[in-house]
């Protein structure tokens, strides 16, 4: 290049950029073009923990923030997926890779263990991976008390198994620093199970703790409020319904029959402001397909 | 006076590496973790002060690596190449100053480095901290601003020192790749030094778990300077343990140095 003619040179320089870019877009719109996709999230090049933690020399803990981005990015984008039969099957193997690499990155176990437990397939379906995830913790830091307040949470919630949740929170209830409620609720969970009262109290101390030192827990404990909510609800509204039938001797056809009888003012909608759904042959309320909050929890018998 | 010899060719060593535009890496380490504090809030679930922090400290020992590494290797070797090792030599400065000349302006150009760094990587800390609302901050385990990152920093400057160190050693007789690729060897294979230890857990053959322990203690031990991971959780590390680290790193650089001025001592350059 002539070094007396800058403009030139910048000319140039702008017209051999702009051939770069242009190459790039017509490979955006050709796909001939674009190299073969292998997808990278399906690949875990490295699978034992050790290996990877050598592997790392002294930064395992910027490689332990990298598998946990991975493994944050594979739930989000399995969850959000809408293809039939979708996997989470790499979430359990790259949060134990970040666990292993950052033995006390407490998030990665307790976030964790909320991404395996979730039923599918909103979430993974594998309470029991989230119990081993944060056994692994509570191996690592046995005094923390938050580690087996969640372990019981998973029995109580997603296994429905209320003996080992009751075991779990009095454990918890034991440790250091824990706080004062988890030992009544031991006992509550115990004596009467999974009833609604109990689950509520549950979701409450959850609400009550992210507040103070899990803010990413706190979208989880109001969305299951409201769930709980719901179905107090729907319980009320079904009262209402048995009473119309009571006194009119047939079951009400559309919600506008409840409202011109007075039974109701208006279309009964859920917390998340989406109306309810009737059906008119068995007079059951039930949550919308559409309503954010669907489908509701299955209660059981403790 | 040795000290005056010795400081002169420092001072001229840091001058020549701003010349060169190596303090231009301070930039990129500004403008990764801005840009990195910004977005990782988005990415990881509450965890950006964690993450930042590790990223940091990462930073700042592969930047000082880098340069340690790359221009330690240079430092003999250009003068030898460029011949002016001759005009040098020929001026009433003995070899020996000349070799721990050019090890002090490195130094001096990685401490700068480090400690702008350092200033930088704080003052993205303080932002977070400042960003954070009072109630949440409360709740973190270790503050934003926590002082244990200064006792990382400090053992991650002892051992880029003794990683200057050896490339300028290797550089003092082989070519810059060489000496580049024996510096990164000996780095990687010092922080597996806790496997070389425990070799006889894996091995049946009583010389080769002789030769594997007597690496062990011969070889730069480069996993002892790292505390990121407690600096990053606020963990106590005891004073006792960088005093003595700290040593080890000077004692192994005095060895380092040592055998680099008596190699370069001994070359003929005709």
């Amino acid at each position: 290049m002539h070094p007396g003619r800058p403009v030139l040179a910048i000319v140039v320089l702008l017209v051999l950029l702009g051939g770069a870019v242009g190459l790039q877009a017509v490979r955006e719109r050709r796909p001939d073009l674009t190299p073969p996709q292998v997808s990278q999230s399906s690949l875990l090049y490295i699978r034992s923990g050790s290996v990877l933690q050598r592997a790392a020399l002294s930064y395992d803990g910027l490689v332990a923030d990298l598998y946990w981005i991975r493994a944050l990015q594979h739930f989000g984008r399995t969850k959000l997926s809408t293809r039939e039969g979708k996997q989470y099957d790499r979430l359990y193997p790259l949060l134990d890779l970040t666990t292993t690499l950052d033995p006390r990155f407490d998030i990665a176990y307790r976030f964790g263990a909320v991404f395996l437990a979730e039923a599918y397939p909103g979430g993974a379906g594998r309470p029991d991976d989230a119990i081993a995830l944060l056994r692994k913790g509570l191996a690592q830091q046995p005094a923390k008390w938050q580690f087996a307040q969640d372990i019981g949470f998973v029995h109580y919630w997603w296994k429905h198994d209320y003996t080992e949740a009751a075991a779990w929170f009095r454990k918890a209830g034991q440790m250091p620093g824990a706080p004062n409620w988890l030992e009544p609720l031991a006992a509550v969970t115990l004596a009467r199970g999974g009833n609604r009262a109990s689950s509520r109290r549950l979701w409450q101390e959850v609400l009550a703790t992210a507040r103070v030192d899990a803010e990413w827990l706190r979208p989880q404990a109001e969305f299951r409020l409201a769930q709980l909510d719901a179905m107090d609800q729907i319980a009320a509204i079904e009262r209402v319904i048995a009473a119309y039938r009571a006194r009119v001797g047939d079951q009400p056809s559309t919600w506008a029959d409840l409202i011109r009888t007075g039974f109701l003012r208006g279309v009964p909608r859920d917390p998340s402001g989406t109306p309810y759904a009737m059906n008119p042959y068995w007079g059951t309320v039930t949550l919308q397909p559409d309503s954010p909050l669907a489908p509701l929890p299955v209660e059981q018998a403790p | 006076m040795t000290f005056r010899v010795i400081g002169r060719v420092a001072v001229n060593v840091f001058k020549e590496s701003v010349r060169d535009k190596v303090l231009y890496n301070l930039v990129v380490f500004a403008v990764l973790l801005i840009a990195a504090s910004f977005l990782i809030g988005q990415l990881t679930a509450g965890q950006d002060v964690k993450i930042i922090k590790d990223l940091g400290l990462a930073a700042i020992s592969i930047f000082g690596l880098l340069i340690a590494v790359f221009i330690g290797i240079g430092l003999v070797w250009k003068e030898v190449e460029k011949r002016s090792i001759y005009v040098i030599l020929s001026k009433p400065i003995r070899r020996h100053e000349f070799v721990l000349g050019k090890y002090a302006g490195l130094v001096l150009t990685l401490t700068v480095n480090v400690v702008v760094m350092t200033a930088a990587f704080y003052g993205v800390l303080a932002v977070m901290h400042w960003k954070t609302d009072p109630a949440i901050r409360a709740a973190w385990s270790v503050s934003a601003l926590d002082p244990h990152l200064l006792v990382a920093v400090l053992l991650i400057l002892v051992e880029l020192m003794l990683v200057t160190g050896i490339a300028l050693f290797f550089s003092t007789f082989s070519s810059p790749f060489l000496s580049a690729v024996l510096t990164l060897g000996l780095w990687v294979i010092g922080h597996f030094n806790a496997d070389l230890r425990n070799f006889d857990q894996v091995l049946a053959s009583k010389p080769a778990i002789w030769l594997a322990r007597g690496l062990y203690y011969v070889l730069p031990n480069f996993s002892a300077f790292d505390v990121k991971a407690q600096a990053v959780y606020g963990l106590p590390v005891a004073p006792g343990y960088v005093a003595f680290t700290s040593a080890y790193g000077v004692l192994y650089l005095a060895f380092v140095l040592g055998a680099a001025v008596t190699v370069f001592a001994r070359r003929d350059f005709k």
